[in-house]
């Protein structure tokens, strides 16, 4: 337990409660004898128990490999083995690592194939782990094949497989994140997908950008633009709809990360935009890309971290729902 | 899916949907509030019955309320609330309730002291069950919720899933629990250990529909002796929830003593949620069809 009692705790949530709306200090609120809007201001839900880096670590990386798999098919459509190949590696590289991240983050990690004894739509992670058991050997067979040259056939199929298997990795994310009571997501579930789909695709072409150079890399500094551009958009739709449940992506740790990879991706879009062609320049820009992505899964994790935490965003919508209703059912 | 069968007038039969024939009546707690004394009988019995482990012994200065919240150890939560000078939300300014709703004119200040024992709800539509991965949580045949600790994997979904924070994840096994609304003792016809130790009625147990009726009542009877604050929670099924398994009598707002006014399960908006995704993923395709189209490898 920390120094502070719990009473300090009710006072200072009471006094942030209805975020961004100034309350009267402790001392007032006492005085005018304000009924608490919480229990002792603990949290109503219970905070996510997912551990920071492997879970925001593993939104970010199975965008990343997804999201480098559907680069990856089209560029290898299109004649660009190059590209294709340094995607493929990626991606392969980027799943593994996901992989042991949700493995070890489990209670009780050798139970890990429980994940499979059941087929569940009501559950994304139960659905997510079907892709991810689907593509991660699909990735894996496109990536060696493009390595070794060997049954080039085979890697092919393997590359469509592990592309449309992809973009459901890349973006099933979202379903898992916003089906929760964590207000910060669940009220985000319908621009969470698309800021995770561009995210994706703009941490895909940033990777590319810094492996490959042109004229290979032409079509990642393309992908990447178009995906920056869409989660810029989307990030902004989101935090629209959030209103005040918003406000933990702009303040505290949750408010850095957001912000910083924000100034990031906007580098890395002018970047890729300016100065694509350029060898060095692309790079630097594909790592700021790559970078920010990163940064928007870890943003995005600590802000529903915050928002379950705070009984305010819980509570104060809710109210205002009930509110909503009351004066509709009396109007 | 659901059959004309599978909903009544009493809201959706949820042992009846989770596949049951002829199962036996939905079991459940109704827990009034009014009469409760924060005697813990119900915290200890819990703990006793079900072995459940002892999970911290601190003082917290929250009332008398040291064990804070349900938790993967703590299956019933008796809260404590002094509203010392606030009177109820229904006190004129000439009077304040006691705590059994009687106006006391000559101490208009009078502290009211409230304590409820919480408990998983066994929601009708239930978050954590939706979410779980494994199918380690299950439906009974008595409506209930339960998880099944062999299968768990501890992947800890349940968790931020549950609109009441009651699901948790222990850190001595790794797994999931909560109250299991003593599963063993109702397939033995008993009652569940927590009722059968409440010294004051606070905690009553029997079939759902019974229990509604019997809440309705009390609610009514309070209301005539001047309680107005008395309000049933989760007793609608046609709320955010079905309706809880195991519902409340309180003397005030759910978000005094912790609970959300409002909880809507998140899974309802979960078809909406897998349409986005989908739309998503289609979009990543196409743009990076977009992003290679009329590429040239000789371009430059």
């Amino acid at each position: 337990m920390s120094g502070r009692s719990p009473r300090d705790e009710e006072f200072s949530d009471m006094a942030r409660y209805g975020p961004g709306e100034p309350r009267d200090s402790a001392e007032q609120v006492v005085a005018s004898k304000v009924r608490p809007d919480s229990y002792y201001g603990r949290a109503v839900i219970k905070e996510p128990v997912w551990s920071s880096p492997e879970i925001p670590g593993y939104l970010f990386l199975g965008g990343l490999a997804g999201a480098s798999s559907v680069l990856a098919a089209c560029a290898q459509a299109t004649g660009n083995r190059e590209l294709a190949r340094a995607a493929k590696t990626g991606a392969t590289v980027a799943i593994g690592l996901s992989l042991a991240a949700l493995v070890k983050d489990l209670g009780r990690p050798v139970r890990f194939l429980n994940m499979l004894r059941v087929f569940k739509v009501t559950s994304p992670m139960n659905i997510g782990s079907w892709l991810v058991s689907g593509y991660t050997p699909t990735a894996a067979v496109a990536a060696a094949s493009a390595l070794t040259g060997r049954m080039p056939r085979v890697g092919a199929a393997a590359s469509g497989a592990a592309a449309v298997l992809g973009a459901g990795v890349a973006t099933y994310t979202a379903a898992l994140v916003t089906d929760t009571a964590v207000p910060a997501w669940h009220e985000g579930h319908r621009e969470m997908p698309y800021l995770f789909a561009g995210s994706a695709a703009s941490a895909a072409g940033g990777l590319g950008m810094l492996a490959v150079g042109q004229p290979a890399a032409a079509q990642a500094v393309r992908f990447a633009v178009l995906g920056s551009a869409a989660e810029l958009t989307a990030k902004s739709l989101l935090l629209q709809r959030l209103g005040d449940v918003g406000q933990p992506y702009r303040s505290g740790l949750a408010g850095k990360l957001m912000e910083t990879a924000e100034v990031l991706t906007a580098a890395g879009l002018t970047g890729a935009v300016l100065g694509g062609r350029n060898r060095a320049a692309a790079a630097v820009s594909g790592a700021a890309l790559v970078t920010a992505s990163a940064l928007t899964r870890f943003g995005i994790f600590f802000a529903g971290r915050t928002s379950a935490r705070d009984p305010a965003y819980t509570v104060a919508p809710q109210q205002q729902r009930l509110q909503e209703a009351a004066a509709t059912g009396a109007g | 899916m659901s059959t004309a069968a599978d909903v009544t007038a009493a809201g959706l039969d949820p042992a009846a949907l989770a596949g049951y024939e002829g199962h036996p009546p939905r079991m459940g707690f109704f827990t009034d509030t009014s009469v409760c004394i924060g005697c813990k009988a119900c915290e200890v019995a819990c703990k006793e019955w079900n072995s459940v482990p002892e999970d911290g012994l601190q003082l917290t200065g929250m009332s008398y309320d040291n064990s804070v919240s349900l938790n993967a150890s703590t299956w019933r939560h008796v809260a404590f609330i002094e509203q010392i000078g606030h009177g109820p939300p229904d006190a004129t300014a000439d009077g304040a309730h006691s705590v059994d709703g009687a106006v006391d004119a000559a101490q208009p200040d009078a502290p009211r002291w409230l304590m409820a024992s919480d408990v998983c709800k066994h929601c009708t539509e239930a978050a954590c069950l939706d979410v779980c991965p494994t199918g380690a949580l299950i439906r009974t045949e008595f409506g209930t919720v339960v998880v099944q600790d062999d299968i768990c994997n501890g992947c800890g979904y349940c968790v931020p899933a549950c609109p009441f924070g009651v699901i948790g994840r222990r850190e001595s096994d790794g797994g999931a629990h909560k109250c299991t609304l003593c599963y063993d003792r109702l397939g033995d016809g008993l009652t569940p250990a927590c009722a059968k130790a409440c010294p004051t009625e606070s905690i009553q147990f029997g079939p759902v529909d019974e229990l509604r009726e019997r809440a309705q009542q009390r609610v009514s009877e309070l209301h005539e002796n001047g309680t107005d604050s008395a309000r049933l929670y989760l007793q609608d099924p046609g709320d955010g929830i079905g309706g809880g398994g195991a519902f409340f009598l309180l003397l005030d707002e759910p978000e005094v003593y912790g609970l959300p006014p409002d909880p809507v399960v998140t899974t309802r908006d979960l078809p909406r949620m897998w349409r986005h995704v989908a739309t998503a993923a289609g979009g990543l395709a196409a743009t990076a069809v977009a992003a290679c189209l009329g590429w040239r490898g000789s371009q430059r």
